[in-house]
């Protein structure tokens, strides 16, 4: 009897199990593969930045990060100019963004998180990021430039209308829906017994969004402006059309944030295709280098503060 | 099940449209890449040529001469003749023919002002090394008197990206200008001293026109289609010349060199405008290298001939200047140099 029973078990999770487990292996594995493969390709990107690089690093050592003249003619090459563009348009960015995303997570992700109206806002904002990014410098520079340029005229400063603050205009635009739609999901992910406490011992909309709500996703939420960020450090097309440019640094901050300057990823998408020497070319390639550092550093430094945030 | 099928009927064109596509690619289609600026002008010339087909890839001329230096195309097609370093990648010698000639512009946005401008190339290349900075100062007024300029900041745009039309106009700067020479000199994009850049001559057109009291540079093409104002320049003859397309095809009617490798920016020519310059078509001397046929480089050479001669037709009404007659005598020389196993192919 015990016997029987036994193997009638054994039996039907024997057969389960052979093609279960055949499954479980080969998905696992199909998981591990493209893990792997995406290591692989960012290591293949890194190295190839490395070699291709070498003979503009040999040639130039590490004084390319603070040369200030970029002169392909005569064969200086320095990354200042850009790095700190890039870092300027993103920063700028990212403060103008974070306010609109965080107040449209909290709005979507609390205060009307179901309905036409909601629907229709988080569509939306999902389209922004849809849009080409030619389409946001086209637009930047026929319908903001005037617009920046008339106010740059009343304020008195010279009024190029392109340059550093209408780039991070475009792109605080741009960068907008990644930090908004990953929070609209973690705000609405808030457990409701979590709430309904809050509101239970007579707290008050604002009071629940500050005291339970926001430090629940404070992790999450920052994560959203990390993917921004990124986002906002590698955009090209349209940064390039509405920066103007130049790789001249400015002389006061002034005209660091209304007058033109360039970004390491604008530099390489103009001057890539006409660089017509191994120096020069190897100096572009190098830029990308540095780009690459700049994200890895960024991200390195954002994920300790997440961490931080978790623990407390 | 009925996915399945129409997945495999999907699988079966999609192999079918790339057997057939790759099966184009090695048959007798040329191929050629390069220039952006001759496109136009080639996209017409090969529509109209019916004896083989051609494939022409607009990426750049740095793209063009790195696909031949990689033996991936036919032809490649520079706006300006290959450098030392170039040269030097190359396996084996390169020859230039001239296709056409092109003129750039200086076109400005000055309100108020509807007159041409007269301009001297050392004025203009003070404007861009930012000495000259308002449009009534003393430099600008002597060559336009009777003009009402006003006294309006210059702002100066450039291309932002490496470019054939960058290259021209720098090329007529340091020609032109002492200090352009030393302090900038000439490529596809330079250490501007001054000003914006715009990124493509859409970029730059884009700023002139929204900008008051901005001057930009663009091919002559692209000024006209797009009813820009440009400017008429001073020649080495001290005449002031407008951009025409005859203008720029008397610019290249001087003594030129028998390997066509010439700058014919402030041109010698006392009616030719100053700032133009050939785009050259690239093909290897010797026509046997990979697995090339015979009958694929006699296929070659012929369309290039075709190109300096009744292809010419096509120049004028897309706003390129055609050959001039000693260019299309050069031209010829050059194309009868070519070779299939050190023997003449034309």
């Amino acid at each position: 009897m015990y016997k029987k029973t036994n193997k009638f078990v054994e039996n039907k999770r024997l057969k389960l199990s052979n093609s279960q487990l055949k499954w479980e292996t080969i998905f696992r594995r199909i998981l591990i593969a493209m893990s792997i493969l995406l290591v692989v390709i960012i290591l293949g990107v890194l190295a190839t930045l490395i070699v291709e690089s070498m003979p503009s690093i040999k040639s130039l050592g590490i004084g390319f990060l603070w040369g200030k003249v970029w002169d392909p003619v005569s064969n200086i090459y320095g990354a200042y100019p850009f790095l700190v563009g890039t870092l300027l348009t993103s920063f700028i960015a990212l403060i103008i963004s974070v306010p609109f995303s965080y107040a449209i997570a909290i709005y979507l992700g609390e205060y009307n998180p179901k309905g036409w109206l909601s629907d229709l806002l988080k569509n939306a904002i999902e389209l922004i990021a849809a849009v080409p990014s030619i389409i946001y410098g086209f637009w930047g520079l026929f319908v903001l430039v005037p617009i920046i340029r008339t106010f740059e005229m009343k304020i008195g400063v010279a009024p190029y209308g392109i340059g550093v603050l209408t780039s991070s205009l475009i792109l605080a635009v741009m960068i907008i829906p990644y930090a908004a739609s990953l929070g609209i999901t973690l705000i609405r992910m808030v457990p409701s017994p979590l709430k309904e406490a809050a509101y239970g011992l007579g707290a008050t909309r604002f009071e629940v969004i500050r005291s339970v709500i926001m430090p629940y996703t404070r992790s999450g939420l920052f994560a959203g402006v990390l993917l921004s960020l990124g986002r906002a450090l590698g955009e090209t097309m349209a940064v390039t059309m509405l920066i103007g440019n130049t790789s001249a640094v400015a002389d006061s901050i002034k005209n660091a944030i209304f007058g033109p300057g360039n970004t390491m990823a604008s530099v390489i998408a103009n001057e890539f295709t006409e660089a017509d020497h191994t120096e020069y070319l190897s100096a572009l390639i190098e830029l990308g280098l540095v780009l690459f550092f700049v994200t890895v550093i960024i991200n390195l430094i954002g994920k300790r503060i997440i961490t931080r945030f978790t623990n407390d | 099940m009925k996915v399945m099928k129409s997945l495999k009927v999907a699988v079966v064109a999609l192999a079918a449209s790339v057997a057939t596509l790759s099966a184009s690619a090695q048959d007798n289609t040329l191929l050629g890449a390069g220039s952006t600026f001759v496109y136009p002008l080639f996209s017409k010339m090969f529509s109209q040529y019916t004896a083989t087909k051609v494939n022409y890839q607009s990426i750049g001329s740095g793209g063009g001469i790195l696909q031949l230096t990689n033996k991936t195309v036919d032809f490649g097609d520079s706006d300006a003749p290959l450098n030392a370093d170039q040269t030097a990648k190359m396996s084996a010698p390169v020859l230039h023919i001239p296709m056409t000639s092109g003129a750039v512009v200086v076109t400005y946005n000055i309100p108020g002002v509807s007159a041409a401008l007269n301009l001297t190339g050392k004025d203009l290349a003070d404007i861009y090394l930012g000495k000259i900075t308002t449009w009534n100062a003393a430099e600008i007024k002597a060559s336009n008197k009777g003009v009402n300029l006003p006294e309006l900041p210059i702002v100066v745009i450039h291309r932002s990206d490496g470019s054939g039309t960058s290259f021209i106009f720098t090329d007529y700067l340091t020609k032109v200008n002492a200090d352009w020479a030393k302090r900038v000199g000439k490529a596809s994009a330079v250490n501007w001293p001054a000003g914006l850049g715009g990124k493509g001559s859409e970029g730059v057109a884009g700023l002139v026109k929204q900008t008051p009291g901005a001057i930009g540079y663009v091919e002559l093409a692209y000024a006209k289609q797009n009813h820009m104002p440009f400017a008429n320049i001073q020649n080495k003859g001290g005449k002031f010349i407008t951009p025409t397309i005859e203008a720029t095809t008397l610019a290249s009617n001087v003594v030129i060199p028998a390997d066509s490798k010439v700058s014919i920016t402030d041109t010698d020519n006392p009616k030719g405008y100053p700032i133009a310059s050939f785009t050259w078509a690239l093909i290897y001397k010797e026509q046997n290298y990979g697995s090339r046929s015979k009958a694929r480089a006699t296929e070659l050479l012929k369309l290039l001939w075709w190109n300096i001669h009744q292809g010419q037709a096509d120049c004028a009404p897309l706003n390129y200047a055609p050959l001039s007659k000693s260019a299309v005598k050069v031209a010829e020389q050059i194309l009868k140099s070519a070779t299939y196993d050190g023997k003449a192919i034309l």
